[in-house]
Parts: C-alpha cells; sequence; structure tokens
C-alpha cells in the first residue's frame, strides 16, 4: 500500500469519527454498507463530507461500486489523478 | 439463502414496529368519512396524516365532474397513449395545466412518481450531470439511478454548497441539471429558490423543481414556492402531483422549452404505461378549476397550517423551520417516535410516523400534514391530543409551562 492510500484511509477514518456509533472499530477492509452503523442516508452524507475533504466529486454510481474503505480510499485516488 | 434473505433487516424492523403497537406500513381504515376523518379500529379518526392539503377529495364539484367523466369516457383507457391515443380530455387538462402555470407545454402522467421517473431520466443523458438536493424524494433518487448521468448531491437547502459542487465540475462535458423541491415532505421546509435560481443562471445551468407539496398551498396563485419566491421563469421544468392538493392521483411536468413534446416519444415512463382514466382526468380539470378561481382554499390550508404550528412550537416541541402545510414533530429517538404514533392513533388523531433512513439526518419524526377542510376545532383537539401525549412521553414537560425536556439537554438527533 502506498504512503498516499494510507493517508487518505485515515482522513476517512477521521471523517467517519464523528458520524459512527460509538465502539465500531473501522479498517481498510470495512464494509461501507453494514459495516459503519450507518443507516443508506447517513452513508451518502458521510460520501459527501469526503468530497469536500477531497475537493472531488463522486458521482452516486461510483458510490454504488465501492464496499471497503480501502476501495473508498483508491477511489478517491483515481479521481484525485482525474482531476488534475 | 432465499430470494427474500436480504430484506431480514427490513423484516426485523417491521416486526419490532408491530410488537410495539402497529405497523404504520399497512393502517386500514374501515371507511373515509370526508377528507379530514375515518373510522380505524370502529372509532371516529382525525386525519393529520394524508397530504389532502385543500380537502378537496369529497368536493362535490369534483366528484360530479369525475361521476360525468366515467359515464362518458368508461372506466380506463386500458393502455398508453402513444398505442390507444390521446383522449380529448386528457389534451384539455394539459392545456389547463399550461394556462394555470402560464408555461407553453404540459404533459400528464400517470402517477407523480412517474412524472419525476420520466422526466429526469430521460433529460439527463450519459454526458450530463444531476445535481440533487440531499434531501430529495425517492422518486427523484429513482429518476436519477434511472438516468446514464452523473449524479451529484448537494447539502440540503444550500446554494453556496451547489455552487460550490457545480465549480468542482468546470472542465467536464454535458448539460448541468438542478433538481429541488419546492417543500420537502419530511420537515416542511421550502427551498431557497431565489438563490438557487441565482447559482442556476450563474452557472447556466438548467433547474427542475417538484412542487408537489406546494402546489395550491403557496404562492398568490397557488403557484407554490416557485411563484412565492419570483423565479418563475427561471425554472426550466416545474414537475408535480395530482395526489395531493388535486385529491386524485397522477403528475405533471410543465415547461416554456420549445422542445419538450418531443418527450412524449422518448420519455418511456410516460410512453410505456397506461394514461390517466377518464373519471380521474375529470376530477383533476375540476379541481385545478377550483384552485384557480378559489384563492381561500390557499389561504385556508396555510392559516390552519400556521394555528397547527404556532399551538405545537409553544408547547414546546422541537418543530420544522417553518409554517408550511407539513409539521414535523421532531421525537428523541425512534422508540419515542413510535410510541407517541400509537397513542395519537389510540386518542384518535392519525399522523404519520417517519423513521430513518426515509428521514433526514436520522430523525425521528411524527409527521402531520394539515387540510383547508380542517375545522379550528380539529386542529385544537389534535394540538392537545398532541401536548398530551407529548407530556406523557416526556417529549414535553410534564407540567404544563415548564421548559420542555428537550431544551434542558442536548438531543441526540
Amino acid at each position: 500500500m502506498t504512503n498516499n492510500a494510507t493517508n487518505i484511509e485515515a482522513e476517512i477514518v477521521e471523517l467517519l469519527a464523528h458520524r459512527i456509533p460509538a465502539g465500531i472499530h473501522v479498517s481498510a477492509q470495512t464494509q461501507i454498507v453494514g459495516g459503519l452503523g450507518l443507516d443508506s442516508v447517513a452513508i451518502l452524507d458521510f460520501i459527501m463530507d469526503v468530497e469536500d475533504r477531497f475537493d472531488i466529486s463522486i458521482p452516486l454510481d461510483r458510490v454504488a461500486e465501492v464496499q471497503t474503505i480501502a476501495e473508498l480510499s483508491s477511489a478517491i485516488e483515481a479521481l484525485k489523478r482525474a482531476a488534475n | 439463502m432465499s430470494l427474500f434473505s436480504k430484506f431480514d433487516d427490513m423484516r426485523a424492523n417491521i416486526d419490532l414496529l408491530v410488537a410495539s403497537g402497529r405497523n404504520p406500513f399497512d393502517m386500514r381504515f374501515e371507511k373515509v368519512l370526508s377528507a379530514t376523518e375515518a373510522l380505524l379500529e370502529g372509532r371516529p379518526c382525525l386525519l393529520f396524516g394524508t397530504n389532502n392539503y385543500l380537502g378537496l377529495t369529497f368536493d362535490a364539484t369534483c366528484i360530479e365532474a369525475t361521476v360525468r367523466a366515467v359515464h362518458e369516457g368508461g372506466t380506463g383507457t386500458t393502455g398508453s397513449r402513444i398505442a390507444n391515443g390521446t383522449y380529448c380530455d386528457h389534451a384539455l387538462l394539459e392545456q389547463r395545466i399550461a394556462e394555470f402555470y402560464g408555461k407553453r407545454s404540459a404533459m400528464i402522467f400517470t402517477t407523480g412518481y412517474q412524472a419525476n421517473l420520466g422526466l429526469i431520466s430521460t433529460l439527463a443523458g450519459r454526458e450530463d450531470h444531476l445535481l440533487v438536493d440531499a434531501d430529495s424524494h425517492a422518486s427523484i433518487y429513482d429518476a436519477c439511478k434511472l438516468s446514464a448521468a452523473q449524479v451529484i448531491r448537494f447539502r440540503h437547502n444550500d446554494p453556496e454548497d451547489l455552487a460550490h459542487r457545480l465549480r468542482r465540475l468546470k472542465g467536464h462535458p454535458g448539460s448541468r441539471i438542478i433538481v429541488t423541491e419546492g417543500i420537502f415532505s419530511m420537515l416542511g421546509d421550502s427551498a431557497p429558490l431565489r438563490e438557487i435560481a441565482a447559482v442556476k443562471r450563474e452557472m447556466g445551468a438548467t433547474l427542475i423543481v417538484d412542487e408537489a407539496h406546494s402546489l395550491g398551498t403557496r404562492g398568490k396563485n397557488g403557484r407554490g414556492v416557485c411563484e412565492d419566491a419570483g423565479i418563475e421563469s427561471d425554472v426550466d421544468f416545474v414537475v408535480g402531483t395530482f395526489s395531493k392538493s388535486l385529491g386524485a392521483i397522477g403528475g405533471f411536468a410543465v415547461s416554456d422549452l420549445p422542445d419538450f413534446d418531443l418527450l412524449r416519444i422518448v420519455c418511456r415512463p410516460y410512453m410505456f404505461t397506461a394514461s390517466l382514466p377518464p373519471a380521474v382526468v375529470g376530477s383533476v380539470t375540476a379541481a385545478l378549476a377550483r384552485i384557480s378561481t378559489d384563492e381561500s382554499l390557499g389561504a385556508r390550508v396555510l392559516s390552519n397550517s400556521g394555528r397547527l404550528y404556532s399551538a405545537l412550537a409553544q408547547a414546546g416541541f422541537e418543530v420544522g423551520p417553518e409554517p408550511n402545510p407539513i409539521v414535523a414533530l421532531k421525537m428523541t429517538d425512534k422508540e419515542t417516535a413510535v410510541r407517541f404514533w400509537n397513542r395519537l392513533i389510540d386518542r384518535g388523531v392519525y399522523a404519520n410516523l417517519a423513521l430513518p433512513p426515509a428521514t433526514p439526518s436520522s430523525l425521528s419524526l411524527i409527521r402531520c400534514s394539515i387540510s383547508a377542510a380542517h375545522t379550528e376545532a380539529q386542529i385544537d383537539r389534535a394540538i392537545s391530543i398532541m401536548v398530551a401525549v407529548g407530556r406523557e412521553l416526556r417529549v414535553l414537560d410534564p407540567r404544563p409551562g415548564k421548559t420542555p425536556v428537550h431544551l434542558t439537554r442536548s438531543l441526540p438527533i
């Protein structure tokens, strides 16, 4: 895993901190649907936070393809590359 | 693993709700007595959860028109307009809607859901970008799913956030289509349409506004929040429904764009479904004439809404941000909302139980809709029952006049 990917994952975990219920441990392999204790709307709200943190747009069809935190991190990396 | 095992969580949620009292998704009225009363569990019940904003479901003129239409045109059209043809009354209703909005064209759909589904999914092609308010109705989200466009949510009622997200798309090809609503269905808050229209103009986007809850309830002539905000000429498409203020079923879209009628041969949710039956077209045409000529209906629903909203806010309930025909009471948690809703029905008031994920910000709500047909006595009775239940469940301070519980500590919502 690249340093960049590790940094992105760390930022995602930080963004999640104020959204997820206490006691949920988040790792790269955590499933976004089902693993975070968030309902579907709360997940989409979290994605808006991610968009703002990384200054990218993540279209909803792209969100639907992403299952784990690691996959979200890869998608962010790819979208950031495309934006630059 | 069965085909239905993917719904195990949903089943568990429903089982929990049923164990707490009733199934909110399967409430059965033995008889609907009027626009504001029904028989429920063998007892009369006040209806504060049916979106019957103008109370026209039992309007004598509308009933007469629907009876006449069914005698003259039969019970159904038995198919779509592209196959079975258009009845003169479909065309007449479209003309009346276009006239009502002062727009060039109107198209009617078989439901309001299909109006959003059809219009949005057809307009937004592969290269295009849909920017939808985060709190949009399910029909808007489903339209986004059906469309090939890239879909971006913007923060609810936040024009600056919308502008920011539009700026991020700089350099990308395709049209930008903004979708929002006049009044939002859960909290009853209205969109800041003047500011959103300014963003639309600045960014060269297209603007669609769903006025499902604001047709007939807002605007001097009942044309909704767009009329109130004075931005009707900025709105490229208004979408609406016949199922609320107009007391029937169906949906519509209106526009000034000259190519609008092309949608009739490319919009699949319009093309491949049966058209509205004569009875519905008849009552909707009559209802539209009623609201076009009777300003008192809109005035009454707003004054009734203000009466309920002010009294509940004053009693200490945490309500939505403004008095509209939807008044939502924020509950401290899901369990309290379920108990509150059950007790309201025990005392003869039917409202809606709205729980996450159907609600914004994971709120648990008791959602009331107000009608022009409610009498002041009915509203006052509903207020007194809601306040009593609020005190029993400690959503309000149990001692009259004391600080409500929710204002003395921070809420988890």
